[in-house]
């Protein structure tokens, strides 16, 4: 296997951990997101927590997974990124140190202010995990400040008002925050009952009138505004694909809640994410971080990327990782199937 | 303030504030896999509320091991970037592995662990345990293999980094290098790796030991829970002993590793300024300014002989770096020997109740069981101090130069070494990486001051509320058993033991029933 194809793999294979991070810590902060509008008793709320409990801490792995392989594989592209976000990624650590406490601790005191903290808390902590995630992603499709170094230049709201895309990153976060809530309010109708799950069930339809609003308008931003965006489509139309999948996946979502089958809608919806989640990798390679002050500062897979022997090594540990955590992921995910009860075990 | 310092400051307290929870988590994790296993094998009630005590505290502690993990990962890239560079491509490896093997593991079988007590069989729920306990030893594996990578490198080689087109990266006239990964097995064995690995894993087993000791006594002084108690004690008891003794062993192993590897940072623990034969202090107070260590206490020669074997026998000292090449001196001094001195107390204060146990009378000494219970601070202070210890005695170093054998040879003869230079290639076979040329080019100081602010706001109310969470789940107890009968099983030698211990008095049992102040609603709400 040549080094090129290595690194292609690699390329692909963060692509599949992030769409893997996306899809099942998206409905973990979308259960965050709209948990004090859906949930309105104590009990409600501690079913809504309870609906993620077991597996919110699985599903964080996609990230901290992710984040070591993208060290591992691609260091440059790791050190321009994570550097270069620092006040958004400590902004983010900070949520997700607080969307971790929240749960841990909620229902650790039966007191009516301590649990409204920790409700709230959740909520703000999911919320600016989500919007700080889809930033980053319309940073990177938009381009950055980067110098020769690979070191970026600009500053902190530079990364939510591009000088060259205008409020891209932030319609990118916005478009984060109604996915993941949707994505959140589907996976609720699933795990509950009663008046929760009709509740979950309204919430569900705004929320996807909201995303799709949304998404109708950062397309025709993007097409518009973000020539980057569609510079690999231009080159390669069969691309043009990815996006088409795309409005399927997302039109068969309000099929499936019309037809009263919400796990079909929550495959949808999954679908919706892992197409977006490609959409965004297809227009983006071969760079991780495309310099708007001079093309050949941009970060891409080529110099970024580690030995052929890392990459190697990597692949063997892999494939040797990847059939043992699928097997007992859907073993886990099996154990906890259907509706949320609590019992003592719970939060 | 200089972002070198803010830098080190924030790692420093985000590595520490992290640091609190993982040793506590892989020790809790084995005595949870024998409480569970006693469970599974006997069958006895008592067991299994022991073990879902334990499950509950072992799953707070996880969950903020987690929290404040993350953000160790981010830093690397946020604070480090040149350094994150310089060392990714050997890293990558056992990132990647700690990633696949040990945090998968160890989160997916913890949704079992906590959440699937009715869901699953008790053998799948002790099978859990068991995966979560090997999960939280494989991430210390791996990451305690790529710290000692950076202590003592090896299986590695430095190359020219290329730009896209396969040619070398200059930037400012300067040619860029990292660290490249020449044999994965040599760098998973590399000179400390294993012996610091031990030790580590030696040190969390004594930290869930010690924890385990200090709530079980505390609960016997104020006579609550004493079945379980006791249980757990005679358990616990010779875990802390056992792994207390080998903490010396592989402590030990590591200095006569370091004397070789890191000389500089071996002197700097031992306040050990001038070569020549070397002396153990017991305490003291070096001072880097006059070169001496002041108010101290010394064994004459014994640093000569723990190393080398012969009390006379030289031992390298900070005389022979340049300036420029030696690490802060007090700070590693004094932790290092507080670590000792933690050491020691472990082995006295274990190895006496191992003994009182194995007389059967340690349940009587109250004085002894008063001594257990704010020992548990001392673990987690041992655990920091090593840390300290091992981290800023490799200053002013991110990546340890690794010395050829001429420099060697110039220390046994005494002969001062110039500047640890790159390009020095007579006495540096492989560069190393200076803490200060690691830094994010594109970080400014002014960012990292308030990062830090809110990392020591939010640490702080953690701490906190851990600590209050804990205190609340310790007075609540375990779940108490309603028929605890002491079914006696074939084999069960030890066990039979720990069983028989309860009451001497042949009133076994009797605290249970006798003090209802130790009925407590069965299940007692939310956890």
């Amino acid at each position: 296997m040549s080094y090129d194809i290595l690194t292609v793999i690699w390329f692909f294979l963060l692509g599949v951990l992030l769409i893997g991070y996306a899809i099942l810590d998206g409905f973990d902060l979308g259960v965050g997101i709209i948990h004090p509008f859906v949930a309105k008793d104590d009990r409600q709320r501690r079913i809504t927590m309870n609906s993620i409990g077991p597996l919110w801490d699985g599903n964080e792995v996609w990230l901290v997974t992710f984040g070591g392989a993208l060290f591992a594989a691609f260091p440059n592209a790791y050190a321009t990124v994570f550097s270069g976000f620092y006040s958004a990624f400590m902004l983010l650590l900070f949520a997700l140190i607080f969307r971790a406490v929240s749960l841990e601790f909620r229902s650790k005191v039966h007191h009516r202010f301590w649990r409204i903290v920790w409700d709230w808390s959740f909520f703000g902590a999911s919320g600016v995990a989500a919007l700080l995630f889809g930033v980053a992603g319309g940073n990177l499709i938009a381009g950055l400040a980067i110098n020769e170094g690979g070191d970026y230049t600009g500053t902190m709201m530079h990364q939510l008002w591009s000088p060259t895309a205008g409020p891209y990153p932030l319609v990118v976060g916005l478009i984060t925050v109604a996915l993941f809530a949707m994505h959140g309010g589907i996976y609720l109708y699933l795990k509950t009952e009663g008046e929760l799950q009709e509740r979950a069930h309204k919430a569900m339809w705004t929320l996807f009138g909201v995303f799709l609003t949304l998404y109708i308008f950062a397309t025709m931003y993007t097409l518009q505004a973000v020539p980057n965006a569609t510079r690999n489509f231009e080159a390669h139309p069969w691309l043009w694909i990815v996006p088409v999948l795309n409005v399927l996946a997302i039109t068969n979502i309000p099929r499936a809640l019309h037809l009263g089958r919400p796990l079909y809608a929550f495959l949808s919806s999954c679908a919706t994410i892992a197409a977006l989640a490609t959409l965004f990798a297809a227009a983006i390679f071969p760079n991780f971080v495309v310099s708007t002050t001079d093309a050949t500062n941009s970060v891409n897979i080529w110099n970024a990327r580690s030995s052929e022997k890392t990459l190697g090594i990597m692949l063997i540990i892999a494939l040797i990782g990847i059939p043992c955590v699928l097997s007992y992921t859907v073993a886990i995910y099996w154990t906890f199937r259907g509706k949320v009860t609590l019992d003592h075990s719970s939060y | 303030m200089d972002i070198e310092i803010l830098s080190r400051l924030q790692f420093a307290g985000t590595i520490m504030f992290h640091y609190i929870f993982p040793p506590l988590s892989i020790g809790l994790g084995l005595l949870m896999v024998i409480f569970e296993g006693m469970w599974l094998k006997t069958g006895h009630a008592i067991w299994e509320a022991t073990a879902r005590f334990w499950t509950k505290v072992f799953a707070l502690n996880f969950a903020l091991g987690v929290a404040t993990g993350i953000v160790m990962e981010f830093e690397f890239g946020t604070n480090w970037a040149v350094y994150s560079r310089f060392v990714g491509d050997v890293f990558g490896s056992a990132l990647a592995a700690e990633g696949i093997f040990a945090f998968f593991l160890e989160s997916g079988f913890l949704a079992v662990l906590v959440f699937g007590w009715d869901r699953v069989s008790r053998k799948v729920h002790f099978l859990s345990t068991t995966m979560v306990f090997f999960g939280s030893m494989f991430s210390a594996v791996w990451i305690v293999i790529a710290n000692s990578w950076q202590q003592t490198p090896a299986g590695s080689t430095i190359r020219a980094m290329l730009d896209e087109n396969g040619n070398p990266l200059i930037i400012d006239g300067v040619p860029q290098v990292r660290a490249e990964i020449a044999d994965f097995w040599a760098l998973v064995f590399n000179p400390s790796s294993m012996d610091r690995l031990s030790h580590v894993l030696i040190a969390a087993f004594i930290t869930g030991a010690f924890f385990v000791m200090s709530v079980s006594c505390y609960y016997l002084i104020r006579k609550r829970h004493t079945e379980f108690a006791k249980r757990c004690i005679t358990i616990a008891v010779p875990i802390a002993a056992l792994f207390s003794l080998l903490a010396l062993l592989t402590g030990h192993d590591q200095a006569k590793t370091i004397s070789v590897t890191q000389p500089a940072k071996l002197a700097a623990f031992e306040g050990h300024f001038d070569s020549g034969p070397g002396d153990l202090y017991l305490w003291g107070w070096p001072d880097a300014e006059t070169g001496e260590v002041k108010y101290g206490v010394k064994i004459p020669g014994m640093l000569s002989f723990l190393v080398h074997g012969d009390f006379d026998d030289p031992i390298v000292g900070l005389d022979m770096f340049h300036e420029d090449d030696i690490p802060p001196i007090w700070l590693p001094f004094q932790v290092y020997h507080l670590m000792i001195g933690c050491g020691m107390f472990f082995i006295a204060l274990s190895c006496l109740s191992l003994f009182f146990l194995w007389r059967r009378t340690l349940f009587e000494k109250r004085w002894l069981l008063l001594i257990w219970v704010p020992s548990i601070v001392l673990p987690f202070i041992a655990n920091e101090a090593g840390w300290i210890a091992a981290e800023v005695g490799r200053q002013p170093w991110i990546v340890y130069p690794t010395l050829t054998a001429e420099a060697r040879e110039m220390l046994a003869e005494q002969r001062p070494l110039p500047r640890l230079d790159h390009d020095n290639e007579e006495i540096v076979a492989l560069r190393g990486l200076r803490t200060t040329e690691g830094l994010s080019d594109a970080v400014k100081a002014e960012q990292v001051l308030w990062s830090i602010l809110m990392f020591g706001g939010i640490y702080i109310l953690l701490f906190v509320l851990w600590l209050f969470v804990l205190n609340s789940k310790i007075h609540h107890g375990p779940d108490e058993v309603a028929e605890p009968t002491a079914r006696r099983e074939k084999g069960a030698k030890f066990f039979d033991v720990a069983t028989e211990y309860t009451d001497p008095s042949g009133g076994r049992f009797a605290e249970l029933s006798d003090e209802p102040g130790n009925v407590e609603e069965p299940n007692g709400g939310p956890a």
